[in-house]
């Protein structure tokens, strides 16, 4: 059962990283900024997201689990709220430079 | 597994590093904004990583803290962007 | 892999430090201020302050990057006639040298210090169980080094006013910042209603959490401000006149218990700011409770800034 839990681990916090590449290739290589701020979301919800479920075998304690889904669910929140923020302020930019 | 979760750990502050070129090359307010916000998801998500690999569960109450002021942080830095007004 | 994670806060920090300190751009110098914020909290952890690291995540990373880019929306813009040249060149090369004389003193001082460094922590952590706390930072906090966090609360209460003092006369005693006003039903509005409950018990958790554990008092007000200044930020609520009596007192209620405290300690225990014997625990359980509403507020209010609008709106 450990190592089945072991396994589990392995995979989605490999997983997790392997977002954590994605968005930040995105964020280095997408054209504008917009095309950036949908790969940094990415990171944001799936890295940390996997990162989280694959940790929740190891931790010892229902409420440290609880504690780091409700990492995830914060940092997802306000994420997606930081995320239509910049995008607003960005299209306002751009409409003002036009 | 130890070992996995602590180069788990820095391949992801790695990841977010690379990340912060954008806040040198810009070129507007939002890119450095979000490089920023990489950091602040990689930094909670590397904590959590090393915290679990030296087995202290305190360091996931310094990400719950992260968490809450990086989305303080953020909402004010775009408040207050010079390029931007109240939303 | 592993060298990574302990090698790459230490070169990110200094290439980020130098980055914010030549930045064109004040904006991104704020930007790249609080990435500094975040890898320091990374590099406290790594160095084992747990504590430590909390304070920065919450000081270092939200609040005083908050109140760095609010300066610098305040600026005039670099194209205005405004600005000032600054500093010129001489002044900044003498800047720099004392800055760079300064640490090398430092980085000498920590250097040669003996290997065994001389320190009190085994005293500190034999007498914890006579302090009542388990955590050994809140116990040089609350109960070695009391003295220093009554003065801190009193320095902070200090610089509130000091704020104050900048408002203009039209505005003297009124309410701090200009009114923000956000749509509603939009997205900050929301933001603003679903996030400060979720902080205000975090908060709160590490607060309570901070006697055995890292923790305590000035990382959960922290939070609290963070909190209560979102919602100011979307116009929710609107900051509070200065001169209301009621925020005054909650203002200075805090350091007045702590004083308080310790005259009764000067009595009971014979040393200002002394504990008698069994009450350290609940002594040190009333100062918390008492400062953390204070410290909440004075924070908030030093973030919200000196007022800007009479009292009459």
């Amino acid at each position: 059962m450990t190592a089945l839990l072991d396994v589990f681990t392995y995979v989605a916090v490999g997983t997790g990283a392997f977002f954590f590449l994605a968005g930040t290739v995105g964020l280095l290589r997408f054209p504008d900024a917009l095309t950036r701020l949908h790969a940094l979301t990415k990171a944001d919800n799936l890295g940390l997201g996997l990162v989280v479920f694959g940790l929740l075998p190891q931790v010892d304690g229902f409420a440290n689990g609880l504690k780091l889904v409700v990492i995830w669910l914060l940092v997802m929140l306000s994420s997606a709220d930081a995320g239509q923020l910049i995008a607003r302020a960005e299209r306002r930019a751009r409409r003002r430079d036009d | 597994m130890t070992a996995f979760l602590l180069a788990a750990a820095g391949f992801v502050l790695a990841m977010v590093a690379a990340g912060l070129v954008r806040v040198l090359r810009g070129p507007g307010d939002a890119d450095r904004l979000m490089a920023a916000q990489l950091l602040g998801s990689g930094g909670i998500a590397a904590l959590l990583l090393g915290g679990a690999a030296i087995g202290d569960g305190s360091v996931v109450d310094v990400s719950l803290t992260l968490a809450l002021l990086a989305a303080f942080a953020s909402v004010a830095f775009v408040k207050f962007a010079p390029s931007g007004d109240s939303p | 892999m592993i060298e990574l994670f302990y090698a790459a806060p230490a070169l990110l920090i200094l290439a980020l430090g130098v980055y914010a300190t030549f930045a064109r751009d004040a904006f991104a110098a704020c930007a790249g201020y609080l990435a500094y914020g975040l890898l320091l909290t990374v590099a406290w952890v790594q160095l084992g302050g747990v504590d430590v690291a909390l304070t920065e995540a919450a000081i270092g990373g939200g609040l005083t990057g908050v109140l760095l880019v609010r300066a610098c929306a305040k600026l005039p813009a670099k194209d205005s006639g405004l600005r000032a040249d600054g500093a010129g060149a001489p002044i900044r090369w003498l800047a720099a040298l004392a800055a760079i004389g300064v640490s090398t003193a430092l980085a000498y001082a920590v250097l040669a210090l003996p290997v065994p460094a001389a320190t009190l922590a085994p005293e500190a952590l034999a007498n914890l169980a006579a302090t009542g706390v388990g955590n050994p930072i809140t116990a040089v906090l609350l109960a070695y080094r009391a003295m220093d966090t009554m003065l801190e609360a009193i320095v902070l209460l200090l610089a509130l006013i000091g704020i104050w003092s900048l408002a203009p006369d039209r505005a003297w005693g009124g309410r701090p910042g200009p009114g923000y006003e956000a749509d509603p039903h939009g997205i900050l509005a929301f933001i603003a209603r679903v996030l400060p409950p979720i902080g205000l018990v975090v908060g709160i958790y590490i607060f309570w959490v901070g006697a055995d554990q890292p923790g305590g008092k000035f990382q959960g007000a922290t939070i609290v401000a963070a909190m209560w200044l979102l919602t100011m930020m979307a116009g929710l609520t609107d900051a509070p006149p200065v001169s209301r009596r009621l925020l005054r007192l909650l203002l200075v209620s805090g350091p007045l218990v702590f004083v308080a405290i310790g005259a009764y300690g000067a009595f009971a225990a014979g040393a200002f700011l002394g504990y008698p014997e069994g009450l350290a625990k609940p002594l040190i359980i009333v100062i918390e409770i008492a400062l953390m509403p204070s410290l909440a507020l004075t924070l908030a209010l030093m973030l919200a800034g000196a007022p800007q609008r009479s009292a009459a709106t």
